[in-house]
């Protein structure tokens, strides 16, 4: 394929892929995401290619390998295009049945999603009750595309915003950005718009600009998904976010954990090369611009921006202090603008739809949508996109499903090992940055972790203050000391030997992490304490006072004796 | 000549990173990749191509939880020990493999079979406890089940 030189020939590029297409045409669109290899999605993939050939239909029904929809509890997920089929739990033995039913125009009932509350098959994806709540802007389109195709991207108008935004003046796009109201998808929330504006007016030359798809929270896969199921999105967003900023040079840090999105992103990367939209003159604007894909090492720290930009110079990842922003000074000690991988897929939809049309979503200091992964003890655990503001209650009940095996629910955890635990009683409260934080926990990347009434919250302390004491890089005195001291107080009242002042000192030594760590992942790290102390107390003066585990979870045997 | 062959790899990956100085983590896990774990010489050899201290790898190369310097088994076999996995008992997976092995986490059997990690979230979270053997995904696994599964490994 030859490089396009010019906005026109992108668009002839469009309506020759858009001209091949036959609508008429059935698809048949099957999850290839990391979830779904695990139920094996891979032989259901090529058992759908041998039988489209055996029955002879090639010419009426196209396989297409997708990102992850979202629904993962669900998979291996199939959905029949353009009749919108939704089909679940599909194992290579259905798909005779499967291909056979659109041959005859039919439904394939015994593996259609049934509706726990009214009890009725469902037929068609919208429908499905985990879909019908959610507001899919940024994962939705994982669903029509196979991510390894850039045609496909193309195809649903793909790079229109890039092409767009080209054509604007670097300031307008920024204006654009920082009117649309985006905050960071990482965790912070910082406005993206300013951050922009920062870096593009700080003194120097070479800029950077930098994807994190470090995604270190365990139990969130957003970004996975993102990167794995759409990443010309997050590659569109950032070339216009290069083209802003004054930035040619771009890094894009994965996790090692994540093969298939490091592999997907590569493709990506070298199929937007072939086509001329990632390097030099970028069609024929003379706006030059590369990416270099930069996998992580496995360290929970390295999320977080200044020991990410370490890790990248090839040093240790540790962070340093931010007296000096990395907007102004970072990559290697160049303005560097760093965002999440989420925050990157928003741009292209701000661009081509406007601030005020992307304004309209969310709530007052809080705009657009936010992708959350929804898991624990969950009904339908999977990815789940909704407006900013949506409650609690809505996301873990009518989208989630609500608690299984009959059991009821008692908290939820978001923000992961940075936030915090969120009670019942505040089930009620609208999801947005200013309410996560007022309420003792945080946006963060988009973990949210159910908990039922079977779980002990003085162990989820215990599991997060393990997990991040495992992960404190150790730069910093009361990260690394403080995180061991209260693991071991946890991990004695857990046990059985617990002290009546144990509450109050851990209180202490959270306060103390909190005003002296370095950075805000150790700032961040006594949140799971301070949240379950505040809201499940009697708890813990049950393990101490009675040496007893009310959720029955901490093994308190015979160490309670001494 | 095993250290012929290893200083080849080395020369290999450099040349496929244009020597760039920044991708040295990136640097380190194709070596890995390639040799199965790095061995101090693949490390001064690192040092020398790129044009850091040794001292600067050496720290990168532990800091890091992907890298080993220790030779690792055939079979890599990592447990996810994420939030999701940890709520639906996934340290039972953990201790039941850990029995089966006689090895604990981190260590390698001595016939060089398998290896033993934790890992913190593959993002397969609707599917936990997940173990994940070399490049194979294993989800919903139980104490019973992951014994079966360990032994499809040779």
């Amino acid at each position: 394929m030859a490089k396009l030189k010019s906005f026109g020939d992108l668009e002839t590029l469009k309506k020759s892929i858009t001209g091949k297409r036959d609508p008429k045409k059935s698809v048949i669109a099957i999850c290839n995401g990391t979830g779904c290899q695990a139920y094996g999605c891979k032989s259901v993939t090529a058992a759908f290619q041998d039988e489209v050939k055996k029955q002879n239909l090639a010419d009426k029904v196209d396989v297409m390998p997708i990102g992850c929809p979202g629904f993962c509890e669900r998979g291996t997920l199939v959905m029949v295009r353009p009749q919108g089929i939704f089909y679940q739990r599909v194992r290579p033995k259905d798909v005779p049945e499967v291909v056979a039913a659109i041959g005859k125009n039919s439904v394939v009932d015994r593996l259609l999603f049934t509706d726990r509350q009214t009890g009725a098959k469902v037929t068609h994806e919208s429908d499905v009750p985990f879909y019908k709540k959610q507001r899919r802007l940024i994962i939705g389109n994982n669903g029509l595309i196979d991510s390894t195709s850039i045609d496909d991207y193309l195809a649903i108008g793909g790079y229109n915003a890039l092409a767009k935004a080209l054509k604007m003046k670097p300031e307008q796009i920024i204006d654009e950005v920082k009117k649309s109201g985006l905050r960071g998808r990482g965790g912070a929330g910082f406005p993206t718009g300013s951050k922009w504006e920062t870096t593009r007016n700080a003194h120097d030359e070479v800029k950077y600009i930098i994807a994190n798809a470090d995604e270190g929270d365990p139990g969130a896969f957003m970004d996975r998904a993102l990167v794995e199921g759409n990443p010309h999105s997050v590659l569109e967003g950032m070339i216009i976010g290069a083209y802003a900023i004054g930035s040619h040079q771009g890094y894009m840090y994965i996790r090692n954990e994540y093969p298939l999105a490091v592999k997907n992103m590569r493709t990506a990367i070298q199929m937007a090369e072939e086509y001329g939209l990632l390097g030099k003159n970028i069609l024929g604007t003379g706006f030059d611009f590369t990416l270099k894909i930069q996998r992580g090492g496995g360290a929970f720290i390295c999320g977080e921006s200044t020991a990410l930009m370490a890790s990248l110079e090839g040093k240790v990842g540790e962070p340093r202090a931010k007296y000096v922003h990395t907007s102004e000074q970072g990559l290697w000690g160049k303005p560097t603008n760093l965002n999440n991988v989420e925050t990157w897929a928003n741009v292209p939809i701000i661009i081509n739809n406007g601030a005020a049309w992307y304004s309209q979503i969310g709530t007052k200091g809080s705009k657009g949508t936010k992708i959350f992964s929804l898991v624990g003890n969950i009904t339908n655990t999977g990815l789940v996109e909704v407006p900013m503001g949506t409650t609690l209650k809505e996301i873990v009940f009518d989208i989630g499903g609500g608690i299984p095996k009959g059991r009821k629910f008692k908290a939820v955890q978001t923000g992961g090992p940075s936030g915090g635990v969120i009670p019942e009683s505040m089930l009620d409260m609208p999801v947005d940055y200013d309410e996560l934080t007022k309420a003792g926990s945080m946006m963060g990347s988009g973990g949210m972790i159910v908990m039922d009434d079977k779980t002990c919250m003085v162990d989820m302390a215990r599991y997060y203050t393990e997990f991040l004491e495992g992960e404190s890089c150790g730069k910093c005195l009361p990260c690394r000391e403080g995180l061991r001291h209260m693991k071991a107080i946890l991990t004695g009242i857990t046990e059985g030997r617990g002290k009546k002042e144990d509450i109050a000192l851990l209180e202490e030594i959270c306060a103390t992490i909190g005003d002296a760590a370095l950075c805000q992942l150790g700032a961040s790290a006594p949140n799971p304490v301070i949240s379950t102390i505040r809201h499940f107390r009697a708890e813990y003066e049950a393990h101490i006072n009675e040496h007893k585990c009310p959720a029955g979870v901490c093994k308190i045997g015979a160490a309670a004796v001494k | 000549m095993a250290d012929k062959k290893q200083k080849e790899v080395v020369k290999q990956v450099l040349q496929k990173h244009q020597h760039d100085k920044a991708l040295l983590v990136d640097v380190l896990q194709d070596i890995q990749a390639e040799i199965g774990y790095l061995p101090k010489e693949v490390l001064v050899e690192t040092s020398k191509g790129l044009g850091v201290p040794v001292s600067r790898v050496y720290s990168v190369a532990t800091f890091f939880k992907a890298f080993s310097l220790t030779p690792r088994g055939r079979n890599l076999i990592n447990v996810c020990m994420g939030t999701a996995c940890h709520v639906r008992g996934s340290v039972k997976v953990l201790e039941q493999i850990e029995k089966e092995l006689k090895i604990k986490a981190g260590e390698t059997t001595p016939d060089l079979k398998y290896t033993l990690e934790t890992v913190n979230c593959v993002g397969s979270c609707a599917l936990g406890p997940m173990v994940i053997v070399g490049e194979d995904y294993h989800g919903e696994m139980t104490p019973e089940k992951v014994v079966s599964v360990l032994a499809n490994y040779k």
